[in-house]
């Protein structure tokens, strides 16, 4: 019933292949998806977290497996995808307060994201894992 | 008067500013998590450990385990109100993940305190 009020009829452009989406778009998709991902990897990263306050066993066991270049890849992938949530989410803080709303400045920041958040992860991960 | 039936009354502003307040938690924890990792710069076990001993460290951890779990069943809960169609499978999923992330509030309360 609900629906039948709401309901109207309006254009309708899905056909994904054929849009360019915008940075700020980017932005959001890569948002989403970083938050999924981050979700999916929770149980790997408790795991992590627990066994390296478990025992100096099972924290010499968390280095070894860190130490692994696939894991490091996975690791590396983790943290940027933390910072770009966390540069991203921050964006978005300030837009619901009204900052930079503007089109320009929406586009600018959306640019400052991709560069503080890659910068962020180039340098917790060269102390982390390198 | 706005032509629409009001059911259900939940509009999503409590979900909304949660999703916004955990995310300040968590911000505010990441750095200081990153100050403190920073500072001491752990290489061993046991002063990894300590870290997480300090009853700031451990309180401020746990909050921001509590947001990250909140924040998550908010932002899966809309990815699977966006794509997933069927009414049932969609409750499934909201129920495998609210779920699962009350678990991992458990176990988040059984590494802090049990170390």
């Amino acid at each position: 019933m609900a629906e039948m009020a709401i309901k109207k009829k309006r254009p309708k452009n899905l056909d994904l292949p054929t849009i360019r989406l915008p940075l700020p778009g980017i932005l959001s998709i890569i948002h989403r998806i970083s938050g999924a991902g981050l979700f999916l990897l929770l149980p790997f990263l408790l795991w992590l977290f627990q066994s390296s306050l478990t025992s100096s066993e099972t924290f010499a066991s968390v280095r070894g497996v860190v130490a692994h270049p696939l894991v490091k890849i996975v690791l590396l992938g983790l943290i940027w995808f933390y910072m770009h949530h966390f540069c991203a989410g921050i964006r978005y803080l300030l837009l619901d307060l009204h900052k930079g709303i503007e089109l320009e400045a929406a586009r600018l920041s959306s640019k400052v994201v991709f560069a503080v958040s890659i910068a962020l992860t180039l340098i917790v991960g060269a102390k982390v894992l390198w | 008067m706005v032509n629409r039936i009001l059911v259900g009354a939940h509009y999503g502003l409590k979900d909304w500013l949660i999703q916004r307040a955990t995310a300040i938690i968590m911000a505010v924890y990441t750095v200081i998590f990153l100050v403190v990792v920073g500072a001491v710069g752990p290489d061993s076990f046991e002063a990894w450990r300590a870290i997480f001993a300090n009853g700031f460290m451990k309180f401020a951890t746990f909050l921001f385990f509590v947001s990250v779990f909140y924040h998550a069943w908010i932002g899966v809960r809309d990815i699977w109100m966006d794509y997933v169609k069927p009414d049932g499978l969609r409750l499934l999923m909201m129920i495998a993940t609210a779920t699962v992330l009350v678990g991992y509030a458990g176990w988040a309360v059984q590494i802090l305190w049990r170390m």
